[in-house]
């Protein structure tokens, strides 16, 4: 009995050391040293070197002047990135059904078109999407160039710059990151101040 | 929530670890299962340590090293500091967690585990962030059940029979993504009452991958006793939800988990020569060795393990209340959330309709009870019946053999498959998850 259990304890231990603490501390070290920006969570500074977000999480963005994300169902308000979390609601749902129609009506009267894409009024499966589809992304673009008092084809530019497409041509589905889309809006296209008369 | 509640040093050194030892214990199981198969009146099925660290640091360690850091270039996370404060472009504040997560991504995949470092999983971006990782992810869930497959053909030196059940789990698994894409392109409810579009239905899934993607994955890692998610199945349509559930119930053989899809797969090919023998009234025969009453009760036995345990469960917590207070929904989609729960628990899965809050005492005993029934009550007879098949003579192929490499095998197999499954979890699934399909039917052409 007793030598059925040593090997089995001493196996734990020294698998738990091996795999447990030297494999990941030893592919962290070659991460730091090799891709420092992704291994730090592709993080995004602002001139001054502030941290204004991940290229990958998604964060709030409210005011008509920014490309908007997807509604999120990640923590109590959304895009809480240290509780990621999709709604878990299934098709029939009534909180589910509440919730669409409350986002279509806004979202009609925000874009001032009828047109809804899928991606728009349905939360992810993380809560933390970064990117939306380039239909949502184009249908914003009224709305931004007028909080920016900038022209449309000038803000339609700068999405379209920011459209990825599926990767090979087959992989995955063209998308635009909310985030990287927004900054380049930010230095591109400032909001004009308006001018006291 | 894992990025709550796990330090960087419990994520690595509770969970990375066994990330590896289940796979490699896995591997053990199955190699004694091929040995039994390859031995001619042998006594022993190898010993357990040796295959365990073998295993361990000669094919897990070294693929792993090589995927973790090809998942950081792609854009994962890999630090210990637990994580970044953000000031947003708006001025709102961000707490950013993060972990050591390309490590454990790599081992996740790779050793079917599907254990996420952040509770959404492989939907959550630091944990998938792009279409090229998903299919690295992909790809890491199939490579080492397969390669079980083609070691057994080589170790019992029957690389056609290997090859043809190589070809079942792939008609299957192929046969669920397919029917999963289908299910999550029909109108979602919800949407079509607003006269939003209907392409797809994105709820609980992300824009980086789209149907396709997403069903790809919903069938590969629940064939593949994987049990990571890059969308949150409980937001599946009915159908795309049916098929998850039902692979998983097929035992997880397609291909299975490391090792245990091997095995679980053999299970069934026994079955299906006995079922071929009892058709055309001789012995049955599989790779050489005569299949007799103890192995077919033992293989049986071990297949019967899934029922018990998922429709006893299921059939318990549908009518005890204090499990049933754990649900996000009632009716058929609750129902589907019991049955998802425990075949996924069963199974060794891990994947759940996470609208089930499960931690609570009744859902995690329950659960974890299933969980130890669903490996270990499984493997206890398979030992046994591989234990009786190495002590017996390895035959030379005769006339009256079944060949078990053509067509014709494949077929039968996939009828045992399919009628084992089907109709073991067939009522059950009728009551959850068909009859939500025709209220979804109703609610769509209602509007």
């Amino acid at each position: 009995m007793l030598s059925d259990i040593r090997p089995a304890i001493v196996s734990t231990v020294l698998f738990t050391a091996l795999l447990g603490l030297a494999y990941p501390l030893a592919i962290t070290g070659v991460a730091k040293v090799a891709f420092p920006y992704q291994a730090e969570g592709s993080l995004v500074r602002d001139g001054a070197g502030k941290v204004v977000g991940s290229a990958l999480i998604a964060q709030p963005f409210a005011k008509d002047e920014y490309l908007h994300p997807r509604p999120s169902a990640a923590g109590t308000n959304g895009y809480d990135a240290s509780g990621s979390s999709g709604s878990n609601y299934g098709p029939l749902s009534a909180d589910l059904a509440k919730r669409v129609t409350t986002d279509a009506a806004a979202l009609r009267a925000s874009t001032g078109h009828d047109e809804i894409p899928d991606d728009a009024i349905t939360t992810s499966g993380s809560g933390l999407d970064p990117d939306i589809s380039p239909a949502y992304a184009v249908l914003q673009v009224d709305r931004i160039a007028k909080a920016r008092g900038a022209s449309p084809d000038v803000v339609r530019k700068i999405i379209n710059e920011h459209v990825e497409g599926a990767t090979l041509g087959f992989l995955g589905q063209p998308h635009v990151n909310v985030l990287m889309t927004n900054r380049a809006l930010d230095t591109t296209a400032p909001k004009s101040t308006p001018k006291s008369s | 929530m894992p990025e709550q509640t796990l330090s960087a040093f419990s994520q690595m050194a509770g969970l990375t670890s066994h990330n590896f030892l289940s796979a490699a214990a896995g591997i053990a199981v199955a190699a004694a299962v091929a040995r039994a198969f390859a031995a001619n009146r042998g006594e022993g099925l190898g010993n357990f340590w040796v295959d365990l660290t073998r295993t361990s640091l000669y094919v897990l360690l070294p693929i792993v090293i090589v995927s973790a850091l090809v998942m950081v270039a792609l854009g994962e996370p890999q630090t210990l500091s637990a994580h970044a404060n953000a000031v947003g472009l708006e001025g709102g504040k961000q707490v950013i967690a993060l972990y050591p997560t390309a490590s454990q991504e790599a081992i996740k995949q790779l050793g079917t585990n599907g254990g996420g470092v952040f509770n959404a999983n492989s939907a959550h971006p630091f944990e998938n962030p792009n279409a090229i990782t998903n299919l690295i992810e992909i790809i890491s869930m199939n490579t080492l059940s397969l390669a079980c497959v083609v070691a057994f053909g080589r170790l019992v030196l029957a690389r056609k029979e290997a090859r043809a059940l190589v070809v079942t789990m792939a008609i299957l698994v192929t046969a669920g993504a397919a029917a999963i894409y289908w299910a999550e392109t029909q109108p979602a409810p919800a949407m079509h009452a607003v006269h939003a579009s209907t392409a797809v239905n994105m709820e609980g899934k992300e824009v980086r991958f789209g149907a396709p993607s997403t069903a790809v994955w919903a069938a590969t890692t629940t064939g593949a006793s994987d049990g990571g998610v890059n969308s949150m199945h409980d937001s599946l349509m009915p159908l795309g939800g049916a098929v998850t559930m039902f692979l998983m119930q097929l035992g997880e053989i397609l291909p299975g988990g490391v090792g245990s899809g091997l095995y679980g797969m053999v299970v069934m090919a026994l079955i299906a020569v006995f079922v071929a023998g009892l058709m055309v009234g001789r012995t049955p025969e599989y790779l050489g060795k005569k299949i007799e009453a103890r192995e077919v009760k033992f293989a049986m036995l071990a297949v019967l393990i899934l029922p018990l345990s998922i429709l006893g469960f299921s059939a318990a917590a549908s009518v005890i209340p204090v499990a049933l207070k754990a649900l996000e929904a009632s009716g058929p989609h609750g129902l589907s959330e019991i049955l998802y729960a425990y075949s996924s628990a069963t199974g060794n899965n891990g994947s759940a309709f996470a609208g089930l809050s499960a931690n609570v005492p009744y859902w995690n005993s329950t659960l974890g009870i299933a969980m130890l029934l669903g490996r270990f009550a499984y493997v206890v007879p398979v030992l046994a019946m591989a234990g009786s098949i190495a002590a017996k003579p390895k035959l030379e192929p005769s006339t009256g053999t079944l060949p078990t490499h053509g067509p014709l095998f494949i077929s039968l197999l996939i009828g045992v498959i399919l009628i084992m499954g089907g109709l073991q979890f067939f009522p059950a699934q009728a009551l959850g998850p068909i009859v939500e399909h025709f209220q979804v039917l109703n609610a769509v052409a209602g509007h």
